[in-house]
Protein backbone atom coordinates (compact mmCIF):
# COMPACT_ATOMS: atom_id res chain seq x y z
CA UNK A 1 0.00 0.00 0.00
CA UNK A 2 1.22 3.54 -0.66
CA UNK A 3 0.95 6.68 1.57
CA UNK A 4 0.69 9.45 0.09
CA UNK A 5 2.86 12.24 1.22
CA UNK A 6 1.68 15.88 2.24
CA UNK A 7 2.23 16.76 -1.84
CA UNK A 8 -0.63 14.77 -3.27
CA UNK A 9 2.32 12.97 -5.02
CA UNK A 10 2.76 9.30 -4.09
CA UNK A 11 5.55 8.37 -1.22
CA UNK A 12 7.96 5.45 -2.28
CA UNK A 13 6.30 2.16 -1.17
CA UNK A 14 8.24 -0.79 0.00
CA UNK A 15 7.44 -3.76 -2.16
CA UNK A 16 8.81 -7.65 -1.11
CA UNK A 17 8.81 -10.37 -3.62
CA UNK A 18 10.89 -13.47 -4.67
CA UNK A 19 12.69 -13.37 -7.54
CA UNK A 20 14.64 -16.26 -9.22
CA UNK A 21 14.28 -18.23 -5.46
CA UNK A 22 14.84 -15.19 -3.28
CA UNK A 23 13.31 -12.74 -1.24
CA UNK A 24 13.61 -9.10 -2.31
CA UNK A 25 12.28 -5.98 -0.81
CA UNK A 26 12.24 -2.89 -2.62
CA UNK A 27 11.46 0.93 -2.51
CA UNK A 28 9.46 1.73 -5.91
CA UNK A 29 6.97 4.20 -6.53
CA UNK A 30 3.97 1.67 -7.06
CA UNK A 31 3.11 2.41 -10.88
CA UNK A 32 7.09 1.82 -11.71
CA UNK A 33 7.29 -0.87 -14.42
CA UNK A 34 7.90 -5.17 -13.03
CA UNK A 35 10.88 -4.91 -15.85
CA UNK A 36 12.23 -1.63 -14.40
CA UNK A 37 12.67 -2.67 -10.96
CA UNK A 38 14.41 -6.00 -12.30
CA UNK A 39 16.43 -4.20 -14.06
CA UNK A 40 17.65 -0.83 -12.60
CA UNK A 41 17.08 -1.66 -8.74
CA UNK A 42 17.86 -5.20 -8.98
CA UNK A 43 20.40 -5.23 -11.85
CA UNK A 44 19.01 -8.29 -13.91
CA UNK A 45 19.23 -7.20 -16.95
CA UNK A 46 18.84 -10.18 -19.14
CA UNK A 47 15.02 -9.04 -18.84
CA UNK A 48 14.84 -7.33 -22.05
CA UNK A 49 12.88 -3.93 -23.43
CA UNK A 50 11.53 -3.90 -26.70
CA UNK A 51 8.59 -2.05 -27.62
CA UNK A 52 7.33 -1.34 -24.11
CA UNK A 53 3.99 -1.74 -24.66
CA UNK A 54 3.48 -5.29 -24.55
CA UNK A 55 3.81 -6.48 -28.21
CA UNK A 56 7.31 -7.75 -28.16
CA UNK A 57 7.99 -9.90 -25.66
CA UNK A 58 11.65 -9.58 -25.21
CA UNK A 59 10.68 -8.55 -21.68
CA UNK A 60 8.87 -11.48 -20.32
CA UNK A 61 9.01 -13.27 -17.12
CA UNK A 62 7.48 -15.72 -15.09
CA UNK A 63 5.13 -14.21 -12.26
CA UNK A 64 3.99 -17.13 -9.87
CA UNK A 65 4.43 -19.52 -12.92
CA UNK A 66 2.39 -17.46 -15.74
CA UNK A 67 4.57 -15.47 -18.37
CA UNK A 68 3.50 -11.97 -18.30
CA UNK A 69 4.99 -9.09 -20.17
CA UNK A 70 6.89 -7.01 -17.71
CA UNK A 71 6.40 -3.65 -19.05
CA UNK A 72 2.98 -3.95 -18.53
CA UNK A 73 2.88 -4.69 -15.06
CA UNK A 74 3.22 -2.30 -12.46
CA UNK A 75 5.67 -3.35 -9.84
CA UNK A 76 2.94 -3.03 -6.85
CA UNK A 77 1.34 -5.90 -8.55
CA UNK A 78 4.40 -8.10 -8.00
CA UNK A 79 3.84 -7.64 -3.97
CA UNK A 80 4.11 -11.10 -2.91
CA UNK A 81 4.89 -12.58 -5.86
CA UNK A 82 7.08 -15.61 -7.24
CA UNK A 83 8.84 -14.12 -9.88
CA UNK A 84 11.11 -16.06 -12.51
CA UNK A 85 13.75 -14.44 -14.80
CA UNK A 86 15.85 -15.39 -17.41
CA UNK A 87 18.60 -15.53 -14.72
CA UNK A 88 16.82 -18.06 -12.75
CA UNK A 89 16.88 -20.50 -15.31
CA UNK A 90 19.91 -21.95 -15.06
CA UNK A 91 21.25 -23.34 -11.98
CA UNK A 92 24.98 -22.12 -11.71
CA UNK A 93 26.75 -23.20 -14.79
CA UNK A 94 24.05 -25.71 -16.01
CA UNK A 95 21.89 -24.46 -18.29
CA UNK A 96 18.14 -25.15 -18.67
CA UNK A 97 17.24 -27.70 -21.28
CA UNK A 98 15.09 -25.00 -23.60
CA UNK A 99 18.94 -22.72 -23.36
CA UNK A 100 20.79 -25.72 -24.33
CA UNK A 101 18.35 -26.36 -27.29
CA UNK A 102 18.82 -22.72 -28.19
CA UNK A 103 22.29 -23.23 -28.21
CA UNK A 104 22.65 -26.50 -29.92
CA UNK A 105 19.79 -25.71 -32.58
CA UNK A 106 21.68 -21.94 -33.30
CA UNK A 107 17.82 -20.15 -31.87
CA UNK A 108 19.70 -17.08 -31.13
CA UNK A 109 21.10 -14.62 -33.24
CA UNK A 110 21.83 -10.74 -31.45
CA UNK A 111 19.89 -11.51 -28.35
CA UNK A 112 17.27 -9.37 -27.87
CA UNK A 113 14.58 -11.17 -28.17
CA UNK A 114 16.39 -14.79 -26.74
CA UNK A 115 15.22 -14.53 -22.97
CA UNK A 116 11.58 -13.76 -23.54
CA UNK A 117 11.61 -16.45 -26.31
CA UNK A 118 13.65 -18.97 -23.96
CA UNK A 119 10.67 -18.10 -20.70
CA UNK A 120 8.10 -18.47 -23.26
CA UNK A 121 9.49 -21.63 -24.38
CA UNK A 122 10.01 -22.88 -20.79
CA UNK A 123 6.45 -21.89 -20.04
CA UNK A 124 4.90 -23.85 -22.98
CA UNK A 125 7.02 -26.98 -22.35
CA UNK A 126 5.39 -26.92 -18.42
CA UNK A 127 1.71 -26.97 -19.86
CA UNK A 128 2.90 -29.45 -23.28
CA UNK A 129 5.65 -31.45 -22.54
CA UNK A 130 5.08 -32.94 -26.21
CA UNK A 131 3.56 -29.52 -28.05
CA UNK A 132 2.48 -29.81 -31.82
CA UNK A 133 4.42 -27.78 -34.18
CA UNK A 134 1.22 -25.53 -34.33
CA UNK A 135 1.40 -25.34 -30.50
CA UNK A 136 4.99 -24.37 -30.62
CA UNK A 137 4.26 -21.29 -32.80
CA UNK A 138 1.33 -20.39 -30.78
CA UNK A 139 3.01 -20.11 -27.16
CA UNK A 140 5.89 -18.21 -29.07
CA UNK A 141 3.24 -16.10 -31.10
CA UNK A 142 3.37 -13.05 -28.49
CA UNK A 143 7.67 -13.13 -28.98
CA UNK A 144 8.68 -11.14 -31.82
CA UNK A 145 12.32 -11.89 -33.43
CA UNK A 146 14.07 -9.86 -36.36
CA UNK A 147 16.89 -11.84 -36.98
CA UNK A 148 16.32 -15.39 -37.29
CA UNK A 149 13.12 -16.35 -39.27
CA UNK A 150 11.96 -18.27 -35.77
CA UNK A 151 12.86 -21.63 -37.67
CA UNK A 152 15.83 -22.46 -35.81
CA UNK A 153 13.54 -21.04 -32.50
CA UNK A 154 10.89 -23.16 -33.46
CA UNK A 155 13.26 -26.78 -33.32
CA UNK A 156 14.88 -25.42 -30.11
CA UNK A 157 11.53 -25.71 -28.73
CA UNK A 158 10.98 -29.28 -30.22
CA UNK A 159 14.56 -30.22 -29.78
CA UNK A 160 14.10 -29.17 -25.76
CA UNK A 161 10.69 -31.03 -25.52
CA UNK A 162 12.66 -33.99 -27.19
CA UNK A 163 15.24 -33.76 -24.80
CA UNK A 164 13.32 -34.14 -22.21
CA UNK A 165 10.97 -37.08 -23.32
CA UNK A 166 14.72 -38.88 -23.46
CA UNK A 167 15.90 -38.57 -19.81
CA UNK B 1 7.18 10.17 -24.13
CA UNK B 2 7.34 7.96 -21.03
CA UNK B 3 5.26 8.69 -18.06
CA UNK B 4 7.16 9.35 -14.82
CA UNK B 5 5.71 6.81 -11.70
CA UNK B 6 5.91 9.56 -9.34
CA UNK B 7 3.57 11.78 -10.73
CA UNK B 8 0.70 8.29 -9.97
CA UNK B 9 -0.41 6.88 -6.95
CA UNK B 10 -1.07 3.39 -7.06
CA UNK B 11 -3.20 1.00 -4.06
CA UNK B 12 -4.29 -2.54 -4.17
CA UNK B 13 -6.61 -3.28 -1.41
CA UNK B 14 -7.41 -6.48 -1.39
CA UNK B 15 -10.98 -6.92 -1.05
CA UNK B 16 -14.06 -6.14 -3.53
CA UNK B 17 -15.66 -4.12 -0.78
CA UNK B 18 -12.36 -1.97 -0.12
CA UNK B 19 -12.30 -1.28 -3.82
CA UNK B 20 -16.36 -0.14 -4.32
CA UNK B 21 -15.81 1.93 -0.90
CA UNK B 22 -12.99 3.88 -2.16
CA UNK B 23 -14.96 4.30 -5.56
CA UNK B 24 -17.75 5.32 -3.58
CA UNK B 25 -15.88 7.99 -1.18
CA UNK B 26 -14.69 10.39 -4.52
CA UNK B 27 -16.62 8.73 -7.59
CA UNK B 28 -14.56 9.44 -10.72
CA UNK B 29 -10.80 10.07 -8.77
CA UNK B 30 -9.65 6.54 -8.98
CA UNK B 31 -8.68 4.71 -12.43
CA UNK B 32 -9.05 0.97 -11.58
CA UNK B 33 -6.43 -1.31 -13.51
CA UNK B 34 -6.48 -4.83 -13.46
CA UNK B 35 -4.15 -6.94 -15.99
CA UNK B 36 -2.68 -3.43 -17.47
CA UNK B 37 -2.69 -4.93 -21.05
CA UNK B 38 -4.59 -1.11 -21.69
CA UNK B 39 -3.63 1.16 -19.44
CA UNK B 40 -0.03 0.31 -19.12
CA UNK B 41 0.30 0.68 -23.05
CA UNK B 42 -1.21 4.26 -22.60
CA UNK B 43 0.70 4.53 -19.53
CA UNK B 44 3.96 4.16 -21.64
CA UNK B 45 2.84 6.22 -24.50
CA UNK B 46 2.55 9.16 -21.99
CA UNK B 47 -1.25 9.05 -22.79
CA UNK B 48 -2.51 8.19 -19.27
CA UNK B 49 -3.02 11.88 -17.51
CA UNK B 50 -1.07 11.55 -14.08
CA UNK B 51 -3.86 10.32 -11.33
CA UNK B 52 -4.78 7.66 -9.00
CA UNK B 53 -5.14 4.38 -9.75
CA UNK B 54 -6.82 1.61 -7.86
CA UNK B 55 -5.58 -1.78 -8.48
CA UNK B 56 -8.66 -4.30 -8.68
CA UNK B 57 -6.01 -7.67 -10.42
CA UNK B 58 -6.10 -10.69 -8.76
CA UNK B 59 -9.09 -9.56 -6.70
CA UNK B 60 -10.79 -13.82 -5.50
CA UNK B 61 -14.45 -11.93 -5.78
CA UNK B 62 -13.88 -11.11 -9.11
CA UNK B 63 -11.53 -14.19 -10.03
CA UNK B 64 -14.13 -17.04 -10.37
CA UNK B 65 -16.16 -19.11 -12.93
CA UNK B 66 -19.12 -20.22 -11.67
CA UNK B 67 -21.52 -22.82 -13.43
CA UNK B 68 -25.05 -23.72 -12.50
CA UNK B 69 -28.11 -25.62 -14.33
CA UNK B 70 -29.08 -22.53 -15.71
CA UNK B 71 -26.09 -20.03 -16.26
CA UNK B 72 -22.43 -19.62 -16.12
CA UNK B 73 -21.29 -16.75 -14.26
CA UNK B 74 -17.78 -15.68 -15.17
CA UNK B 75 -15.98 -13.21 -13.18
CA UNK B 76 -14.74 -10.08 -14.70
CA UNK B 77 -11.64 -9.95 -13.53
CA UNK B 78 -10.73 -13.52 -15.37
CA UNK B 79 -8.49 -13.88 -17.87
CA UNK B 80 -8.59 -14.66 -21.11
CA UNK B 81 -6.69 -17.89 -20.11
CA UNK B 82 -8.75 -18.80 -17.22
CA UNK B 83 -11.17 -18.61 -20.33
CA UNK B 84 -9.78 -20.48 -22.78
CA UNK B 85 -9.11 -23.13 -20.54
CA UNK B 86 -12.56 -23.63 -18.90
CA UNK B 87 -14.26 -26.68 -19.35
CA UNK B 88 -17.61 -25.62 -19.43
CA UNK B 89 -16.82 -22.21 -21.64
CA UNK B 90 -14.82 -24.31 -24.21
CA UNK B 91 -17.53 -26.47 -24.78
CA UNK B 92 -20.85 -24.37 -24.52
CA UNK B 93 -19.37 -20.74 -24.88
CA UNK B 94 -17.03 -21.84 -27.81
CA UNK B 95 -17.33 -18.70 -29.23
CA UNK B 96 -16.06 -17.01 -26.34
CA UNK B 97 -13.12 -19.70 -25.77
CA UNK B 98 -11.80 -18.64 -29.72
CA UNK B 99 -12.05 -15.08 -28.67
CA UNK B 100 -9.82 -15.54 -25.36
CA UNK B 101 -7.48 -17.33 -28.07
CA UNK B 102 -6.43 -14.89 -30.31
CA UNK B 103 -6.19 -11.63 -28.26
CA UNK B 104 -2.73 -10.69 -27.84
CA UNK B 105 -0.01 -13.39 -27.12
CA UNK B 106 0.08 -16.04 -23.95
CA UNK B 107 1.42 -13.42 -22.05
CA UNK B 108 -1.24 -10.76 -22.49
CA UNK B 109 -3.66 -14.13 -22.21
CA UNK B 110 -2.19 -14.54 -19.21
CA UNK B 111 -2.84 -10.67 -18.09
CA UNK B 112 -6.04 -9.25 -19.53
CA UNK B 113 -9.57 -9.60 -17.80
CA UNK B 114 -12.88 -10.23 -19.85
CA UNK B 115 -13.98 -6.80 -17.68
CA UNK B 116 -11.13 -4.62 -19.03
CA UNK B 117 -12.16 -5.58 -22.55
CA UNK B 118 -15.90 -4.39 -21.35
CA UNK B 119 -14.66 -1.50 -19.87
CA UNK B 120 -12.06 -0.20 -21.98
CA UNK B 121 -15.06 -0.28 -24.89
CA UNK B 122 -12.84 -0.81 -28.19
CA UNK B 123 -14.94 -1.22 -31.05
CA UNK B 124 -12.53 -3.72 -32.13
CA UNK B 125 -12.90 -5.42 -28.93
CA UNK B 126 -11.97 -9.48 -29.83
CA UNK B 127 -14.53 -10.57 -27.08
CA UNK B 128 -17.60 -8.63 -27.39
CA UNK B 129 -19.02 -10.11 -30.62
CA UNK B 130 -19.20 -13.20 -28.41
CA UNK B 131 -21.34 -11.46 -25.96
CA UNK B 132 -23.54 -10.47 -28.14
CA UNK B 133 -24.08 -13.37 -29.49
CA UNK B 134 -24.99 -15.09 -26.29
CA UNK B 135 -27.01 -12.09 -25.01
CA UNK B 136 -24.73 -11.86 -22.32
CA UNK B 137 -25.79 -9.83 -18.80
CA UNK B 138 -23.49 -7.64 -16.80
CA UNK B 139 -23.66 -7.30 -12.88
CA UNK B 140 -22.22 -4.23 -11.90
CA UNK B 141 -21.45 -3.39 -8.38
CA UNK B 142 -20.68 -0.66 -6.26
CA UNK B 143 -21.31 0.68 -2.63
CA UNK B 144 -25.32 1.41 -3.50
CA UNK B 145 -25.28 -2.66 -4.22
CA UNK B 146 -26.12 -4.26 -7.83
CA UNK B 147 -27.72 -3.85 -10.89
CA UNK B 148 -27.52 -5.45 -13.77
CA UNK B 149 -27.16 -4.29 -17.49
CA UNK B 150 -27.98 -6.57 -21.19
CA UNK B 151 -24.52 -6.46 -22.49
CA UNK B 152 -26.51 -4.87 -25.53
CA UNK B 153 -27.36 -1.51 -23.71
CA UNK B 154 -24.04 -1.31 -22.08
CA UNK B 155 -21.89 0.20 -25.02
CA UNK B 156 -23.37 3.46 -25.41
CA UNK B 157 -20.92 4.65 -28.09
CA UNK B 158 -17.92 5.00 -29.41
CA UNK B 159 -15.61 4.31 -25.95
CA UNK B 160 -18.81 4.82 -23.99
CA UNK B 161 -20.28 2.41 -21.47
CA UNK B 162 -23.17 2.62 -18.82
CA UNK B 163 -20.67 2.12 -15.87
CA UNK B 164 -21.56 4.70 -13.45
CA UNK B 165 -18.04 6.41 -11.46
CA UNK B 166 -18.53 4.41 -8.42
CA UNK B 167 -19.15 0.83 -9.98
CA UNK B 168 -17.02 -2.04 -11.74
CA UNK B 169 -18.25 -4.69 -13.47
CA UNK B 170 -18.33 -8.08 -11.18
CA UNK B 171 -19.62 -10.56 -13.30
CA UNK B 172 -20.87 -11.80 -16.46
CA UNK B 173 -23.73 -14.06 -16.83
CA UNK B 174 -24.51 -16.45 -20.24
CA UNK B 175 -27.31 -18.61 -20.04
CA UNK B 176 -26.79 -22.06 -20.45
CA UNK B 177 -29.25 -22.62 -23.69
CA UNK B 178 -26.53 -22.74 -27.30
CA UNK B 179 -24.95 -26.02 -26.93
CA UNK B 180 -27.25 -27.05 -30.20
CA UNK B 181 -26.40 -24.29 -32.01
CA UNK B 182 -23.65 -24.02 -34.70
CA UNK B 183 -21.27 -21.76 -33.75
CA UNK B 184 -18.75 -19.82 -35.69
CA UNK B 185 -16.00 -17.18 -34.77
CA UNK B 186 -13.17 -15.62 -36.74
CA UNK B 187 -10.86 -13.15 -37.00
CA UNK B 188 -9.57 -11.22 -39.47
CA UNK B 189 -5.89 -9.22 -39.07
CA UNK B 190 -2.60 -8.72 -40.12
CA UNK B 191 -2.03 -12.71 -38.09
CA UNK B 192 -3.78 -13.93 -35.45
CA UNK B 193 -1.69 -13.12 -32.40
CA UNK B 194 -0.91 -9.66 -31.18
CA UNK B 195 -2.36 -7.81 -34.31
CA UNK B 196 -5.62 -5.90 -33.91
CA UNK B 197 -8.41 -7.22 -35.81
CA UNK B 198 -9.57 -5.47 -38.97
CA UNK B 199 -12.89 -7.40 -38.70
CA UNK B 200 -14.17 -10.27 -36.40
CA UNK B 201 -17.36 -12.27 -35.62
CA UNK B 202 -19.37 -14.17 -33.56
CA UNK B 203 -22.26 -16.22 -35.49
CA UNK B 204 -24.50 -18.71 -33.95
CA UNK B 205 -27.35 -20.40 -35.52
CA UNK B 206 -29.69 -23.65 -35.85
CA UNK B 207 -30.88 -25.17 -39.07
CA UNK B 208 -34.55 -27.04 -38.89
CA UNK B 209 -35.28 -29.09 -41.87
CA UNK B 210 -33.16 -26.51 -44.53
CA UNK B 211 -34.08 -23.57 -42.55
CA UNK B 212 -32.39 -21.27 -40.49
CA UNK B 213 -33.75 -20.81 -36.97
CA UNK B 214 -32.42 -18.68 -33.69
CA UNK B 215 -29.26 -16.87 -36.16
CA UNK B 216 -27.33 -14.46 -33.99
CA UNK B 217 -24.28 -12.96 -35.85
CA UNK B 218 -22.24 -10.33 -33.74
CA UNK B 219 -19.30 -8.59 -35.47
CA UNK B 220 -16.64 -6.12 -34.47
CA UNK B 221 -14.59 -3.60 -36.00
CA UNK B 222 -17.31 -2.43 -38.34
CA UNK B 223 -18.81 0.11 -36.41
CA UNK B 224 -18.53 2.73 -33.28
CA UNK B 225 -20.10 -0.25 -31.03
CA UNK B 226 -19.77 -4.31 -31.36
CA UNK B 227 -22.88 -4.26 -33.90
CA UNK B 228 -25.62 -6.85 -33.94
CA UNK B 229 -27.10 -7.60 -37.26
CA UNK B 230 -30.56 -7.16 -36.39
CA UNK B 231 -32.04 -6.99 -39.84
CA UNK B 232 -29.59 -9.09 -41.61
CA UNK B 233 -31.16 -11.73 -38.69
CA UNK B 234 -34.71 -10.94 -39.64
CA UNK B 235 -34.35 -11.88 -43.62
CA UNK B 236 -32.36 -15.20 -43.50
CA UNK B 237 -34.71 -16.28 -40.17
CA UNK B 238 -36.99 -19.02 -41.36
CA UNK B 239 -35.51 -19.61 -45.14
CA UNK B 240 -33.67 -22.00 -46.59
CA UNK B 241 -29.92 -21.81 -47.50
CA UNK B 242 -29.29 -21.46 -50.76
CA UNK B 243 -27.40 -19.50 -53.60
CA UNK B 244 -30.21 -16.30 -53.43
CA UNK B 245 -30.08 -16.27 -49.27
CA UNK B 246 -26.26 -15.83 -49.59
CA UNK B 247 -26.65 -12.87 -52.06
CA UNK B 248 -29.43 -11.63 -49.98
CA UNK B 249 -27.06 -11.71 -46.80
CA UNK B 250 -24.09 -10.50 -47.74
CA UNK B 251 -25.82 -7.57 -49.06
CA UNK B 252 -27.99 -6.44 -46.44
CA UNK B 253 -25.14 -6.99 -43.97
CA UNK B 254 -22.98 -5.02 -45.97
CA UNK B 255 -25.58 -1.95 -45.60
CA UNK B 256 -26.32 -2.59 -41.64
CA UNK B 257 -22.43 -1.76 -41.05
CA UNK B 258 -20.35 1.21 -40.59
CA UNK B 259 -17.13 0.37 -41.11
CA UNK B 260 -14.46 3.18 -41.70
CA UNK B 261 -10.95 3.61 -43.22
CA UNK B 262 -8.31 3.52 -40.13
CA UNK B 263 -4.75 2.86 -39.74
CA UNK B 264 -5.79 -0.93 -39.90
CA UNK B 265 -7.79 -1.20 -42.84
CA UNK B 266 -10.33 0.40 -45.05
CA UNK B 267 -14.06 0.74 -45.09
CA UNK B 268 -14.24 -1.13 -48.79
CA UNK B 269 -11.92 -4.32 -47.54
CA UNK B 270 -13.73 -4.17 -44.19
CA UNK B 271 -17.48 -4.52 -46.42
CA UNK B 272 -16.01 -6.90 -48.67
CA UNK B 273 -14.62 -8.92 -45.57
CA UNK B 274 -18.13 -8.95 -43.54
CA UNK B 275 -19.95 -10.02 -47.05
CA UNK B 276 -17.89 -13.40 -47.10
CA UNK B 277 -17.61 -14.04 -43.17
CA UNK B 278 -21.71 -13.89 -43.21
CA UNK B 279 -21.37 -16.43 -46.30
CA UNK B 280 -19.23 -18.06 -44.93
CA UNK B 281 -21.45 -19.03 -41.18
CA UNK B 282 -24.40 -19.53 -43.68
CA UNK B 283 -22.40 -21.85 -45.48
CA UNK B 284 -21.11 -23.79 -42.51
CA UNK B 285 -24.42 -23.99 -40.83
CA UNK B 286 -25.98 -25.56 -44.45
CA UNK B 287 -23.31 -28.10 -44.23
CA UNK B 288 -23.53 -28.65 -40.33
CA UNK B 289 -24.73 -32.10 -38.91
CA UNK B 290 -28.49 -31.60 -38.07
CA UNK B 291 -28.59 -31.27 -34.38
CA UNK B 292 -32.55 -31.43 -33.32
Amino acid sequence: MTESSSSGNPALSQVSFTVNGEWKTVRVYPMERLLDTLRHQLALTGTKEGCGEGECGSCSVLLNGALVNSCLVPVLQAKGADIVTIEGLAAGPQLDRVQEAFLKCGGAQCGICTPGMILAAHHLLQRKPDPTIEEIREGLSGNLCRCTGYIQIFEAVAEAARHRAAT
Amino acid sequence: MRSNPADYQLVAPSSLQAVVSLLAAEPGAWLPIAGGTDVMVQYAAGKLPPQRMVSIWNLPELRRIEVSPDEIRIGAGCTYTDLREHESVQREFSLLAHAAAWIGGIANQNRGTLGGNIVNASPAADSLPALLAYEAELVLVSVRGERRVPYKDFHTGYKKTKLAPDELIRTVRLARRFSGHVAYARKVGARNAQAISKVCIAALGRRTGGGVEDIRIALGSVAPVPLRLAETERLVTGKPIDPFLLALARKTAIAEIQPIDDIRSTSRYRATVVGNLIAEFLEKLRTDEYHP
